[in-house]
């Protein structure tokens, strides 16, 4: 066998193995969905909707209400948010247009740092270290609560959060801050004036990210939200215990009988939280594609 | 003569870091007058520009020597304001560089700044600044649009009318018309000429009809001898830079034998 041809038989092989894993991971997800949808599909059959989208979990008395779950899991990511937008947007502002080189070759790292911890590990902080302070502090009977389920979440969240918003600020032309310095607006003026709001559609898709994380984080959710499926309607749910989509499918997977309603309807809160997240990711993409049609950041 | 001096440049060096790009320059600027700095490419005329509102303080390890005097008063003192340096001092860049938002945001942005809140009043500086940059007519009906949806020459306007809100004293230019097409290069050599009646202008410009044009007063800027550095070797009345340039280096460059 000659060299060219040797090299067209390697570069035959090469190309046929990235095919193949390439195919066989598009693969593996579909099945993974159309595996949810057939497990899942039934229940929505079997289940009034009246019930299904009731207020009340009880499933060994077929009470199949997801809206408790659905309506948890939007109270703890969104108060999650609203708490790492502001912290998030403030720290990678610091880091991109305030820290010395030195501080933001120290932050960058740990930033990644954080972002590596295990969740389990952060659960069990939230549990043994701000659980008991939220219930000191705050007076309430327990300090499982939607509000830690929050803070836990936030706190997960602000490593993407960070480290994107620091990226959209970067792509932010220098031209822009040259115009606004040159005008007389002091560095301050122009970070919140100019570079924020032309970086905006970026620290957007940070925050849908930050929200599709948040949304489908397990663990330490479940170790620190206390896990009553109440509806959280009244003004006080953020400091009452709540209960996700997510923890209820850990929680109650391991003892449901396979084939049963209760089955079906845990894979039913999986395409449902399925939905929720696929609607965020779309909304992100369209941030980012609207961004480049008007070419807002050039 | 009779007419004021607006700055006074005074033995400057710059220094970008180590490397040395204003050597030892002096040059009186008049007030309310439109000057022009003439040089081939790299002899520190944007440099220059920028020393006079301090832009370039804003790229780390810069260092200035020399005194610069703005009505008798040194910018690079201890303890000057640099921010209200630059509102007395306006700048309009080579690349049009409007904010990526709306026509009455980006003409607003200066004045926000300065503290101005009521709409009516950001209404009545809008307009005046649109109308002192010959765009209100092209603009009017849609202050709302973004104004990155406009022409080049337009948006150059635009960054014109946004400099002129804040009223300063002193607008510099760095080659403005660079990339506009001939027929907006004329309308804002216009605008400059209007302008010089309210304003003290300071062009840095590439195209020797546009100096020849536009300014009063000539700055011929050329490397050293040693071509490590930029210095002025002629300044005087545009006319006679022109027609009877005293150093051979500035015949050869306005006659179009090099740069
Ligand atoms: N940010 C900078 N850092 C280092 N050197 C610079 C910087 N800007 C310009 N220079 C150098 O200073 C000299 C003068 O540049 P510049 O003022 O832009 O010239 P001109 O505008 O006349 O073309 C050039 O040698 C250029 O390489
Ligand atoms: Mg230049």
């Amino acid at each position: 066998m000659n060299t060219s041809s040797r090299i067209r038989l390697s570069e035959f092989a090469v190309e046929a193995l990235v095919r193949v894993a390439g195919f066989s991971t598009i693969g593996f997800v579909l099945l993974i969905f159309l595996f949810l949808l057939r497990e899942g599909i039934p229940v929505f059959l079997q289940v009034p909707l009246d019930n299904l989208f009731g207020t009340r979990w009880y499933p060994t008395f077929d009470f199949f209400g997801t809206l408790p779950l659905i309506l948890g899991s939007l109270l703890i990511t969104f108060s999650a948010i609203v708490i790492a937008l502001p912290l998030g947007v403030a720290a990678a502002v610091f880091v991109r247009e305030v820290a010395p080189n030195w501080a933001r070759e120290i932050l960058k790292p740990m930033i990644e740092v954080l972002a590596g911890i295990p969740s389990v590990v952060l659960g069990f902080f939230g549990m043994s270290l701000v659980a008991p302070l939220i219930r000191t502090t705050l007076g309430v009977p327990t300090g499982l609560t939607a509000f830690t389920g929050a803070l836990i979440l936030a706190y997960m969240a602000l490593p993407t959060l960070i480290s994107v918003a620091e990226d959209a600020l970067d792509s932010v032309p220098k031209s822009y801050r040259d115009a606004s310095l040159a005008m007389g607006a002091t560095q301050w003026q122009t970070i919140w004036r100019v570079v924020v709001p032309a970086a905006r559609s970026g620290i957007l898709t940070a925050v849908m990210l930050g929200m599709g994380r948040a949304i489908g984080e397990t663990m330490a959710v479940m170790m620190v939200t206390g896990n009553a499926a109440r509806m959280p309607t009244t003004l006080d749910s953020l400091f009452r215990p709540v209960r996700t989509m997510t923890a209820t499918v850990a929680a109650e997977m391991g003892e449901v009988a396979q084939g049963s309603t209760h089955y079906h309807a845990l894979f039913g809160i999986g395409i449902i939280l399925f939905l929720i997240t696929f609607l965020i990711n779309l909304a992100a993409a369209s941030a980012i594609f609207q961004k480049r049609r008007r070419g807002g950041l050039r | 003569m009779s007419t004021m001096l607006k700055f006074q440049v005074d033995h400057l060096s710059f220094f970008y870091g180590a490397k040395r790009a204003l050597t030892d320059v002096t040059l009186a600027i008049p007030e309310r007058q439109i000057t022009a700095l003439i040089g081939p490419s790299g002899c520190g005329k944007s440099t220059f520009l920028r020393c006079l509102n301090r832009m370039n303080d804003t790229i780390h390890g810069t260092r200035a020597e020399g005194r610069v005097l703005l009505d008798d008063q040194d910018i690079y003192a201890p303890g000057t304001d640099v921010v209200d340096l630059r509102r007395r001092v306006g700048m309009v860049f080579q690349r049009p560089n409007p904010f990526p938002q709306s026509v009455f945001e980006n003409v607003a942005f200066g004045p926000r700044v300065l503290g101005t809140t009521s709409r009516s009043e950001l209404e009545g500086i809008v307009e005046a600044s649109l109308r002192g940059a010959d765009l209100w007519d092209e603009v009017k009906d849609g202050l709302k649009k973004d104004a990155l949806s406009f022409s080049l020459g337009q948006q150059q306007r635009l960054c014109i009318a946004r400099v002129i809100a804040v009223k300063p004293e002193v607008i510099l230019m760095d080659e403005p018309c660079s990339a506009l097409d001939p027929i907006s290069t004329l309308r804002v050599e216009d605008l400059m000429r209007e302008l010089a009646r309210n304003y003290t202008i300071v062009i840095v410009t590439h195209n020797m009809q546009q100096a020849s044009r536009a300014s009063d007063t000539t700055a011929m800027m050329m490397l050293t001898d040693d071509r490590k550095s930029g210095t002025v070797i002629e300044v005087g009345e545009t006319k006679q830079v022109f027609t009877k340039p005293q150093d051979k280096r500035t015949e050869g460059y306005v006659t179009g034998r090099y740069g």
